[in-house]
């Protein structure tokens, strides 16, 4: 990989524009390779260190990254980040194993068929080395467990495998067990040692224990430790876990279910949106998350465009929010299409707790958590898409739910687009750091030369930020929009400016 | 590969089987851990097969489950206790496993292991290992070690007792969520091991920490220790110490700490006594029972009886009864229900007048509810109120919510208060039973739903034990063996269910002249469900009667049904008569199946 020359931070004022190089692809497309509906990547999420990164797919496989470059230099990972690792190193992963987390159902009470694809990720705290995290697909969450085992051979048994048995090996499981001479089972003689036998005091020499010898091979092995199933009669967009490390949410369109990890057999209801007739539904949840630290808070996102974040100990269902979150309709912009563009897709808090980040189709709010009058910071993704939304709608494409991430440092924030582009905003006040890369091995190509300074004239004063070029339908390179190309799912790394992003089954890295 | 005798096979077997790739096979290996010691002698389990289990522990949770289980129970196989040390290491590194049902069996077995284990030994070989845990690098290893100190600490010699109690402290500021809950769940048994002087000190400074701590779910253990650890304190340490955290509690902003606090308070006032339980308890009771959340709520009103039972009568009448008087019309009908599940209890705390006067309005007003479960409630601690003010006021009110209730719609809720009629039976006497119950009984035999009909014969039968085959005779026998003309074929069936219950309590006249004709009858049914299910009741009538009757009466029957053109009878007729050659005791009738479905 290339080394790259690290832009140095200002040391005063807004932070500079980060130079993003491309660092690794997994997945990567050859020319005219069709691209198989299974392999489109649908969820994307690093762990709470950063060492670890995993996708889910379609076809409901999740597939499991390592990070490579930190590893081998024998200082503790902690020091490490202490000491602000020299420059010219960034995160590189290398694939660490996959396994199959869903497969397609056929739910026969309600005729429906549940597919296997992957919504999301979540990590899990790790344990004895050990790696944990949580899948779901529409309808059940699983949770992971995926370890390291040392290889073991078992050697010299009691009883002589290929003479004593003579039907398969003593290590098979099959049926038919070891046949005594005398055509008693072994099972019976267990009853017959057990209340009969008498034991010389020192024990029966000729007994020994199987020897197992451990090899220097190891195995990756996934299992499934628990299913959550049947507690969501829509489907779920979201699972997050609590800081408090033993409870966990999974949302649907209407309603929120509050888990134990260890108890897969009962959750709690939380929210629930559903209106006594679903004739008056006007609103369903989109996304859902628990706050990084405060284990009583969660937010949630609707279709009409609010956050409410709910506290957990005002009571057992919350119906009532403590806060919300919407920005006043602009008076006389409104169309048929208000109400479409305004659904948000993805919420995420900032790593402190302070900022949640909010992703409408036009456009990544920022708000602060203490601020509920309007964002702090609004970002245009799609204004320039506004003329072409009857278009958009015709083919489906203003449904696309597009995701967004927020640096670790909290200073930038990210979110995709069309023609598998995505866009990198400064957030800090002053910045005016606004980029758009696009998912291939030259990430910068199809950079927009100026990024047009933001409009802030008053604005400034309530730090409401509208910012990101106006691009043109087409692009710096004149290329046209692809619709079918688009970015969905995009995650930043929690310590360091990298980013892994999707398209369709590539993986994308990036870093800065 | 070693020869091995026939006689050593299955063990043979069995200690090879430890390793097979088979769970099952290995889960029964396990399970049979000790034979495999005996097998071994107690010289080779402690040298082999204990460092075997060590080094094998990345097995499955539920064999490694079963093994944790087993070692608790291992000293004798390993040569007593003298080398009850040797169990500690595997022991050890079950404690650390992620599974957390694995870890606690571990840590239950090694408290186990240690309270029989010689003092040297715990100094020696326990406490470095508890030590170790509580320094374990990953949480599992943590959590399990609070759960070991109240073990390792009796025994330690005063500078490790001093530094134990240093770990522990660690451990409730520890950075992972899960090890502070458990040291919030085991401060209370570590602090009953703990000597007064250290308790007010460090005990107390430990549980100040949790108290405070940003989790709820961690607040929360503590409010569940606050009881133990009251009890643990003289009272005025108590009232000074636990008292003003326990009121604080009460006003959580979290309602899941609230409803702690509702659930524990009763206990809390043991411990303080009574005067600050008269002057800052009973008030914290009294915002809980009010609480805004109905889930405090509720827990609120299931500890009313028990609250009460710790004041005297006058405070509970003053501050707890107008609350119950509110709870009793609550909006959630959980906390009604809860409150009815309870409030019999307050009667005999209250005493006689203020019972009457006061408890028995909120008492109708819960029998009239409109939700069964809080009616049922009420109904199911019958007896208790009764003793307090006699039926006679309660039959008015009673009745009503009874037919009610026997009118359900649901059928759990008809089967709730059929399980409770022999109770009403025997709290109402004869003379109300044959006025207004009687009927209901009879009705319910005819049920659409066949668990009503089977509780309602099984109901019958109570009853007759109840009140005697004399009554029996009366009230109930002849209106059950009317109803045998039944035009439904399942109706009739039940009724048979009803005979093959009611004969063993009638006794052997009364099944002869009564019982036994309308069975025989029965034979001559259309239906071959009836025919074969009347053999199957002949077959249970056998044991009663005497011999003569058998060869006279039941016998004949049972012949001419071995006849039948329907398989399943000539199966249970030629079963029927088969026992009564044997003449020994076959097992009993238990299910009335329904084994084809002939139309009636």
């Amino acid at each position: 990989m290339n080394g790259g020359d690290e832009v140095a931070a200002a040391p005063a004022g807004p932070p500079q524009s980060l130079d993003w190089k491309f660092s690794q692809v997994f997945g990567e497309r050859t020319a005219g390779e069709e691209v198989q509906e299974v392999d489109i990547i649908s969820a994307i999420e690093f762990d709470k260190t950063g060492d670890h990164l995993a996708t889910g797919d379609r076809g409901g496989r999740v597939v499991l990254f390592e990070r490579t470059d930190t590893k081998d230099h024998g200082v503790p990972r902690r020091d490490l980040e202490r000491m602000e690792y020299p420059i010219g190193r960034h995160p590189e992963f290398r694939y660490k194993t996959e396994f199959q987390s869903h497969e397609p159902e056929f739910d026969y009470l309600k005729s429906l068929e549940i597919e296997e694809k992957i919504n999301k990720i979540r990590w899990c705290q790790t344990a004895n080395g050990a790696l944990f995290l949580l899948s779901t697909n529409d309808k059940t969450i699983k949770f992971w467990k995926v370890q390291e085992k040392k290889v073991k051979k078992i050697s010299d048994m009691n009883l002589d495998p290929s003479k004593a048995v003579g039907n398969g090996s003593i290590a098979s499981s099959s049926t038919p067990k070891h046949c005594l001479a005398n055509g008693g089972s072994p099972d019976r003689s267990y009853n017959y040692l057990g209340n009969d036998f008498s034991f010389p005091p020192g024990g029966l020499p000729s007994l020994r224990l199987p020897v197992v010898v451990t090899s220097q091979e190891t195995n990756l092995v996934a299992r499934c430790r628990r299913v959550y199933a049947h507690a969501h009669d829509y489907h779920i967009n979201s699972v997050s876990n609590n800081s408090d490390g033993e409870t966990f949410i999974s949302a649907d369109d209407l309603r929120i279910n509050l888990w134990n990890l260890e108890i897969s057999n009962q959750s709690f209801n939380i929210v629930d949106v559903k209106p006594a007739n679903m004739e008056d539904l006007t609103e369903v949840i989109t996304s859902a998350e628990f706050h990084p630290t405060h284990c009583n808070t969660l937010a949630y996102s609707s279709s009409k465009g609010s956050i409410r974040v709910i506290d957990l100990r005002q009571s057992a269902l919350c119906d009532s929010h403590a806060k919300l979150f919407e920005e006043p309709e602009a008076p006389g912009s409104r169309s048929f299409f208000t109400e479409i563009i305004a659904s948000i897709s993805d919420i995420k808090f900032a790593r402190d707790g302070r900022y949640i980040l909010s992703r409408d189709y036009m456009t990544l709010k920022l708000w602060d958590i203490n601020m509920d009058s309007g964002p702090v910071a609004t970002f245009q993704v799609h204004e320039y898409l506004r003329p072409k939304l009857c278009d958009l709608y015709e083919n489906d494409s203003i449904f696309d739910k597009f995701e967004c991430c927020l640096s670790g440092d909290g200073l930038r924030v990210a979110t995709g687009s069309y023609s598998n582009l995505f866009r990198v905003f400064g957030c800090a006040p002053g910045s005016t750091e606004a980029t758009t890369l696009e998912a291939s091995k030259n990430p910068m190509r199809r950079q927009v030369q100026t990024p047009s300074r933001p409009s802030r004239s008053l604005s400034s004063i309530t730090r409401v930020v509208r910012r990101g070029a106006e691009n043109p339908g087409v692009d710096a390179n004149g290329n046209a929009f692809d619709f079918t190309t688009k970015l969905l799912h995009l995650a930043w790394h929690p310590t360091e400016n990298s980013i892994a992003c999707a398209a369709a089954n590539s993986l994308y890295m990036y870093y800065a | 590969m070693a020869m091995i005798d026939e006689p050593l096979y299955p063990i043979a077997v069995l200690i090879d089987e430890l390793k097979n790739e088979d769970i099952q096979l290995r889960l029964n290996s396990i399970r049979r851990l000790s034979t495999i010691a005996r097998a071994l002698g107690e010289e080779r389990t402690r040298k082999e097969l204990i460092p075997f289990l060590s080094e094998n522990n990345d097995d499955d949770d539920e064999v490694l489950l079963a093994m944790a289980e087993e070692l608790g129970v291992f000293i004798p196989y390993v040569g007593g206790v003298q080398y009850a040390n040797v169990l500690l290491p595997p022991l050890e590194t079950l404690c650390t496993v992620e599974e957390t049902c694995v870890r606690e069996k571990a840590v239950e077995s090694l408290c186990r292991i240690g309270a029989q284990m010689m003092e040297q030994d715990l100094v020696e070989s326990f406490i470095p290992l508890v030590k170790r845990l509580a320094a374990g690098e990953w949480f599992t290893a943590r959590v399990s070690s609070c759960g070991l100190f109240r073990i390792a600490y009796p025994s330690a010699p005063e500078a490790l007792k001093t530094e134990l109690r240093a770990i522990y402290s660690q451990l409730c500021q520890d950075d992972m969520p899960m090890v502070r809950r458990s040291a919030a769940t085991n401060l209370g048994n570590f602090a009953a091991t703990i000597e007064a002087p250290h308790l007010k000190v460090d005990i107390m400074s430990m549980f100040d920490d949790l108290t405070q701590d940003d989790q709820d779910s961690v607040r929360l253990l503590a409010v569940e220790g606050c009881a133990a650890l009251g009890k643990l304190l003289e009272p005025q340490d108590c009232a000074a110490h636990i008292l003003p955290v326990i009121v604080n509690f009460s006003q959580d902003k979290s309602w899941r700490v609230r409803y702690m606090v509702a659930n524990q308070l009763y206990e809390v006032c043991e411990a303080v006594g009574p005067e600050p339980t008269r002057s800052d308890l009973v008030p914290a009771y009294v915002c809980l029972l009010r609480d805004n959340e109905a889930e405090v709520r509720i827990a609120a009103a299931g500890k009313v009886t028990k609250f009460c039972r710790i004041l005297n009568p006058e405070l509970a009448i003053q501050h707890i009864l107008p609350c119950v008087k509110e709870l009793s019309t609550d909006s959630s009908q959980h906390v009604r229900s809860a409150l009815a599940s309870v409030i019999m209890g307050m009667a005999p705390v209250l005493g006689k007048d203020a019972t009457i006067e006061q408890l028995l309005p909120i008492f109708l007003s819960l029998l009239k509810d409109e939700f069964p479960d809080v009616r049922l409630n009420i109904i199911s601690k019958l007896d208790q109120v009764n003793q307090v003010i006699g039926i006679d006021l309660l039959s008015q009110s009673l009745l009503p919510a009874i037919v009610e209730l026997a009118e359900d719609r649901h059928w759990r809720v008809r089967l709730a208060i059929i399980e409770y009629i022999p109770l009403l039976a025997s709290q109402l006497g004869v003379g109300f039973f044959d006025d207004k119950l009687g009927a209901l009984c009879m009705q319910w035999l005819k049920d659409k739903v066949y668990s009503i009909r089977d509780a309602a014969a099984n109901n019958v039968k109570r009853l007759a034990e109840e009140f005697g085959p004399d009554w029996a005779m009366q009230h109930i026998v002849p209106q059950v063996l009317d109803m045998i003309n039944n035009p439904h074929y399942l109706h009739r069936m039940t009724i048979l269910h009803s005979i093959s219950l009611l004969a063993p309590v009638m006794g052997s006249d009364i099944t002869c002249s009564k019982l036994l004709p309308v069975v025989i009858n029965a034979s001559k049914d259309r239906v071959p469900n009836i025919k074969f299910n009347v053999a199957k009741v002949l077959q249970s009538l056998i044991l009663i009667v005497d011999q003569s009757v058998v060869e006279k009466k039941i016998r004949p029957c049972l012949v001419e049904l071995s006849e039948d053109p329907d398989v399943d009878v000539r199966f249970f007729a030629s079963q029927a008569l088969e026992s009564s050659n044997q003449k020994k005791m076959p097992a009993p009738v238990t299910c009335f199946s329904n084994h084809n479905q002939t139309n009636s």
